[in-house]
């Protein structure tokens, strides 16, 4: 198939940049979406231009790393994938595609289609841990039954693979759902009693200051969620924070 | 030739890691504080070594390419862990999982090491459960176990068809901790270019950040490379597309031996390649082969008529079709090994018999379970009678509950509905046994440069259980590495910080920006890609899951000139100071182009089949297994470790004798 | 509580919940005392009489609902703006309509909406009832006021146009308030979401009722109405 590509290009995180236009042609129904933007900057190497700059490592959907927002959604037109599983058979066939980097003012763009997700990486240093040292020396695994339904439970909030799609799509650039995963899981299961408190207001604490927008439940999230993670996650991080802050002695 | 010292302890077996612990030097906790370690690659291995000691004190320095430790390519295994806990009471012990494994690796894996990694697995689970891994349970509220291949326990211990990405980010929430403490500096978006050293002791490296551009030199008492394996030197893998041997590479030039190149594990279950686009394979869980029958047409014309569309695979009636997995191996069926599969289906696919467009492909079908569950359901559920369309439907239902993931995936890439119509599946490369040479206590012939994970030869011999990779990933980082990194730090705690402004960084650093500006230069005609696809088809071609004599001698040729024509004529776009993913690709394969004639060189020299290695030179001539893999215990029970000495096609050979006191070497069979 | 709280994206969140709630039970109120006006001129008029009089409705339960009201659309506004900052550079190609509704993207309009409408009838009935109790100290027949308001068909027009803008509001506004309190759950929140409809579409519906009863009625009574 043959396509018209909308392409955001921008130098460096200090550049302005804008959208330019790439034919591609004899694209195959059967390629990935980023196979065909393997094509489009094989094409662009071989004309001496500069290739399109994007981020993608494990082009089976669970590393969170590939990105972009393509024809106004993240992670593109289908359901339930990451970009890197997105395939050309949801296009068709002289198709204008754009394709453009997640935006927030917590993921500035470094170069065209990369953006920086530090702002993540602070928010689980905030608290997205148990503190536990490994000594060897933890009590056995199976001296603490927990019941199937709550570690199913933290197993589905635990899927996230940290895009940042939910940041993307949400039309005030929250990360609740990325959040809200996170606390979830550990206040699902019994190792994450101890520090449950201080973990969900320093986690949302660092969620503020970073810059994100604020939860308008409008579900946008959990719709382009490449992992199905629910709207459940962030009622249950809303509760948990209201009631930490109630009992929060400072 | 030098005899390598594997410094195994002496003593029982079942003693030896509890003395050698209790008797090696360890650092005080206030010298630790004066002690910088660099980790570089934060999957399994590098995450979990970088927050054990930065958890015992040491300052980490922590190099991940990606854009944060949670994306290491450790995150993609699906299957799960072996521990030896011995939960479903079926007589699980150390031993049994330790005999698993040398057996599972042919006889090529060092004794002490693996009976070390099946006296910590429990500790794994135990460390994982304390972290908040959300490993699956039974109604009870247990941790639930399943059965893999190649044992006849159940020791592996899941998180839906997400271990290893659970595993991970339970290494990452650790690291993350220890980040916000300030005792690991996180270098996010770095590459490492090289180790430096200092009189003859690794000391730090060079990296570079991968968003400016800018050459750093960093410095510590010792270097920790995780970085993974380098299945991509077969451009077309189940890794990630930025799974690279660089840093592995970079120490073995500066004098690490690289051990068992040829030890490749090439997995039967994966999507085939649909067209030259193909930029990477996606692997289908093991799991799926407990109750899929593989097979391909008896017949050349129906498979002709298949890559043409006038037929249906479902078309074809039973007695039209070559199940020959059951065919070949009665006992085990489709449930034999993952090397005996992948090249069971080589075999019909160069004979002709592939039924897709390219010709590689099999299949793999559910009919047959499909069936059967569904009888089963309809019994269970009080269906009398039930019609053939009832039977598919409760059947379907029941396959979708077990493989649900996995089929939905396979939909997505395909387009093709895998309960209606079989999988086409071949084998694609997944994970490399051989790596860095190192000791029991993992250092390599580097004094203070260490390898974990993938990245090291160690536990696997000549080829990989299944849910073994993510329990040795753990084992290294959690529980070796910071006892044994202790033992050679002890000697350096009144070093204080090595300086960065010697000689020896200054002309590491030198290197590493001539070598950036070289690539940028050659200013030649075709892309980093094309010399990879290009390497990628040699290696597949004639060092992948068939070798002989002849096809090695051609590759360790074609590879070097392929070389040759890389550093005259490849184009890469931008500059050395800038975000320039090319200029990354493009010292990744430069390395991959060294490192395949190294692995062409070793296979030529293992004149043997063993594992995944499978020479053809070295088959059963007769007998009830004629045409299998034969090993030669008499003169390859052997480590071949090998030193760089200038040019790959030049490494020298050194042999670590393999000795085998608990174990009895044995055919395997699967007749 | 934490002195973060009312900081935090989470507790704000959760104050917006919180007025609104408190909101939506000033609006079933004060329908409940709208529609007394469909059946008795002289009940609306006493009921008008103790609220506006009423010292506990007058010094205590009014300030807390102008608070209500105020909170919540400063908070909304204030959130709104900050939301707008968080993406400085705006998509070229947006398509939000695939995964969100209309309502739940556009509370803001919704809710200005409302606003504009509230000061009009602040200005039609409450200034006045202000004045009357206590500047001028006249009686004020409430019911009259209602019917001459109404029968106005430009303020009836407003008036309908309003209650479809609360319509709206509430759509999403009612379920949401229970998702951001923290209220979710496998069994309850389908009933939640049935219930959200109920009321989005029964309260306005109300206030529609008794405003398109006054208009008739205004019609009927004059010349031209031919009935």
């Amino acid at each position: 198939m043959n396509l018209t590509l909308k392409v955001w290009r921008q130098k460096d995180a200090k550049s302005k940049g804008k959208l330019e236009s790439y034919p591609v042609s004899g694209i195959s129904e059967h390629a990935s979406f980023l196979e065909m933007m393997d094509v489009l900057n094989e094409q662009l190497i071989n004309e001496g231009k500069e290739p399109v700059a994007f981020d993608h490592d494990c082009r089976e959907g669970i590393c969170g790393m590939c990105s972009l927002y393509i024809n106004g959604e993240a992670h593109g037109p289908d359901r339930g994938v990451t970009t890197c599983q997105l395939h050309m058979r949801m296009f068709k066939d002289g198709d204008t595609i754009y394709i453009e980097p997640f935006r927030s003012k917590a993921f500035p763009v470094l170069k065209d289609l990369i953006v920086d997700r530090g702002s993540f990486e602070r928010i689980q240093q905030a608290g997205g841990f148990i503190s536990v040292n490994t000594s060897g020396n933890t009590q056995d695994a199976n001296s603490l039954p927990i019941a199937k339904p709550m570690a199913d439970k933290a197993m589905d909030a635990a899927t996230c693979i940290g895009c940042g799609a939910c940041v993307a799509t949400c039309k005030n650039s929250s990360a609740m759902l990325f959040v809200a995963a996170k606390v979830s899981q550990y206040s699902y299961l019994p190792q994450g009693q101890v520090e449950r408190k201080e973990r969900v207001l320093n986690m949302v604490d660092q969620m503020d200051k970073e810059g994100f927008g604020n939860c308008t439940n409008t579900g946008a999230c959990e719709v382009e969620c490449p992992k199905g993670i629910s709207l459940e996650f962030i009622a249950r991080m809303n509760k948990e924070y209201s009631s930490a802050s109630v009992k929060a002695e400072n | 030739m030098t005899k390598l010292d594997s410094k195994i302890p002496e003593g029982p077996i079942k003693d030896k890691w509890t003395n050698h612990k209790n008797h090696i030097n360890v650092v005080n906790p206030a010298n630790k504080r004066h002690i910088d370690v660099i980790v570089v690659g934060t999957g399994l291995a590098g995450g979990s070594a970088a927050a054990s000691l930065a958890e015992m004190g040491y300052n980490v320095k922590a190099f991940a390419y990606q854009d944060s430790p949670r994306r290491a390519h450790s995150i993609a295994a699906q299957g799960g862990i072996n521990a030896a806990k011995n939960y479903q009471n079926d007589g699980d012990s150390t031993y049994r999982l330790f005999y698993d494994t040398v057996k599972g690796g042919d006889y090529r894996s060092r004794e002490g090491n693996v009976y070390r990694l099946a006296e910590v697995s429990g500790n794994i689970i135990d460390q994982c459960v304390a972290q908040g891994v959300p490993f699956a349970r039974e109604y009870g509220g247990l941790l639930d176990n399943r059965s893999f291949g190649g044992v006849l326990v159940s020791r592996t211990f899941y998180a839906k068809g997400q271990t290893g990405q659970q595993l991970l980010l339970g290494a990452y929430s650790a690291m993350s901790r220890q980040i916000g403490k300030g005792k690991i500096t996180m270098y996010n978006r770095h590459e490492m270019m090289d180790i430096v050293k200092v009189d003859g002791k690794a000391r730090g490296i060079i990296a570079r950040n991968l968003i400016t551009g800018e050459i750093e030199k960093h410095s510590a008492h010792a270097v920790v490379i995780a970085s993974g394996g380098y299945g991509n030197v077969f451009f077309l893998s189940t890794n990630a597309m930025g799974s690279n041997a660089s840093a592995a590479w970079k120490i073995h030039k500066k004098g690490a031996y690289f051990a068992n190149p040829c030890y490749t594990q090439i997995h039967p279950t994966c999507v085939p390649r649909s067209g030259d686009f193909q930029s990477k394979l996606t692997l289908m869980s093991e799991s799926l082969r407990n109750d899929g029958r593989i097979w391909v047409p008896k017949n050349m014309d129906d498979v002709m008529a298949i890559r043409e569309g006038k037929k249906k695979p479902t078309d074809l009636s039973e007695d039209e079709r070559d199940y020959y997995l059951e065919r070949r191996y009665p006992a085990f069926g489709n449930l034999v090994p993952r090397d005996v599969a992948s090249r069971a289906a080589k075999e019909r696919c160069d004979a002709g018999y592939g039924v897709n467009a390219t010709g590689e492909a099999v299949y793999l079908d559910f009919k047959s379970a499909i069936n059967r569950y569904g009888k089963e359901k309809a019994l269970v559920t009080g269906v009398n009678n039930p019609t053939e369309a009832q039977i598919i439907e409760l059947g379907e239902k029941v396959v979708e509950e077990k493989y649900g993931n996995l089929f939905q995936m396979y939909e997505k890439i395909v387009d093709q509905n895998p309960y209606k119509t079989p999988m086409m599946i071949y084998p694609a490369v997944h994970y490399t046994m051989g790596g860095i040479w190192c000791d029991y206590n993992l250092m390599t012939t580097i004094p203070g440069c260490y390898a974990a994970g993938e990245a090291n030869f160690s536990d696997h011999g000549a080829n990989r259980l299944g849910a073994s990779a993510l329990m040795q990933g753990l084992a290294d980082g959690y529980f070796v590495l910071p006892y044994t990194i202790g033992d050679y730090l002890a000697d350096d705690i009144r070093t204080g910080a090595i300086p960065t402004d010697s000689k020896e960084f200054n002309d590491a650093a030198k290197e590493v920006t001539d070598r950036l500006e070289k690539l940028i230069n050659i200013k030649g005609s075709k892309s980093v890609d094309y010399f990879h696809k290009k390497l990628g088809a040699i290696m597949w071609d004639k060092v992948g899951m068939a070798r002989n004599a002849t096809g090695l001698t051609e590759a360790m040729a074609e590879i070097k000139q392929i070389r040759e024509e890389f550093w005259s004529d490849v184009r890469v776009p931008g500059n050395a100071n800038e975000l320039n993913p090319e200029l990354e690709k493009a010292g990744r394969v430069a390395d991959f182009l060294e490192l395949g004639e190294l692995f062409a060189k070793d296979a030529l020299n293992r004149n043997e089949s063993c594992g995944g290695h499978f020479r053809e030179e070295s088959v059963e001539l007769d007998g009830e297994q004629k045409g299998e893999a034969k090993r030669n215990d008499k003169d390859f029970a052997y480590v071949a470790a090998w030193e760089y000495k200038g040019e790959p096609g030049e490494a020298v050979l050194h042999k670590e004798e393999l000795t085998f006191n608990d174990i009895e070497l044995k055919q395997r069979s699967y007749k | 509580m934490s002195k973060g709280f009312s900081k935090s994206s989470v507790g704000r969140k959760v104050l917006m919940a919180l007025s609104g709630f408190f909101l939506m039970f000033f609006l079933v109120q004060h329908l409940a005392i709208n529609l007394i006006s469909v059946f008795s001129a002289d009940s609306f008029n006493a009921a008008s009489e103790f609220m506006g009089t009423n010292p506990l409705v007058q010094f205590a339960l009014q300030p807390v609902l102008f608070f209500g009201i105020i909170f919540h659309l400063a908070m909304g506004i204030y959130l709104e703006l900050k939301n707008r900052a968080a993406r400085p550079i705006k998509y070229a190609m947006n398509k939000p309509s695939e995964n969100a509704s209309w309502v739940s993207r556009n509370m803001v309009i919704t809710g200005i909406m409302i606003l504009l409408f509230v000061g009009l009838h602040m200005v039609h009935f409450f200034f006045p009832t202000i004045n009357a109790h206590y500047i001028t100290h006249e009686h004020l027949d409430a019911y009259e006021m209602v019917a001459n308001k109404m029968a106005n068909p430009v303020y009836f027009g407003i008036y309908i146009l309003a209650f479809i803008f609360l319509a709206l509001h509430l759509l999403h506004g009612f379920q949401s308030a229970f998702q951001s309190v923290g209220f979710n759950h496998n069994k309850y929140t389908p009933i939640i979401k049935k219930l959200s409809y109920l009321y989005a579409i029964a309260v306005p519906l109300g206030y529609a009722i008794v405003a398109v009863y006054h208009f008739t009625n205004a019609c009927c009574s004059s010349a031209s109405c031919s009935l």
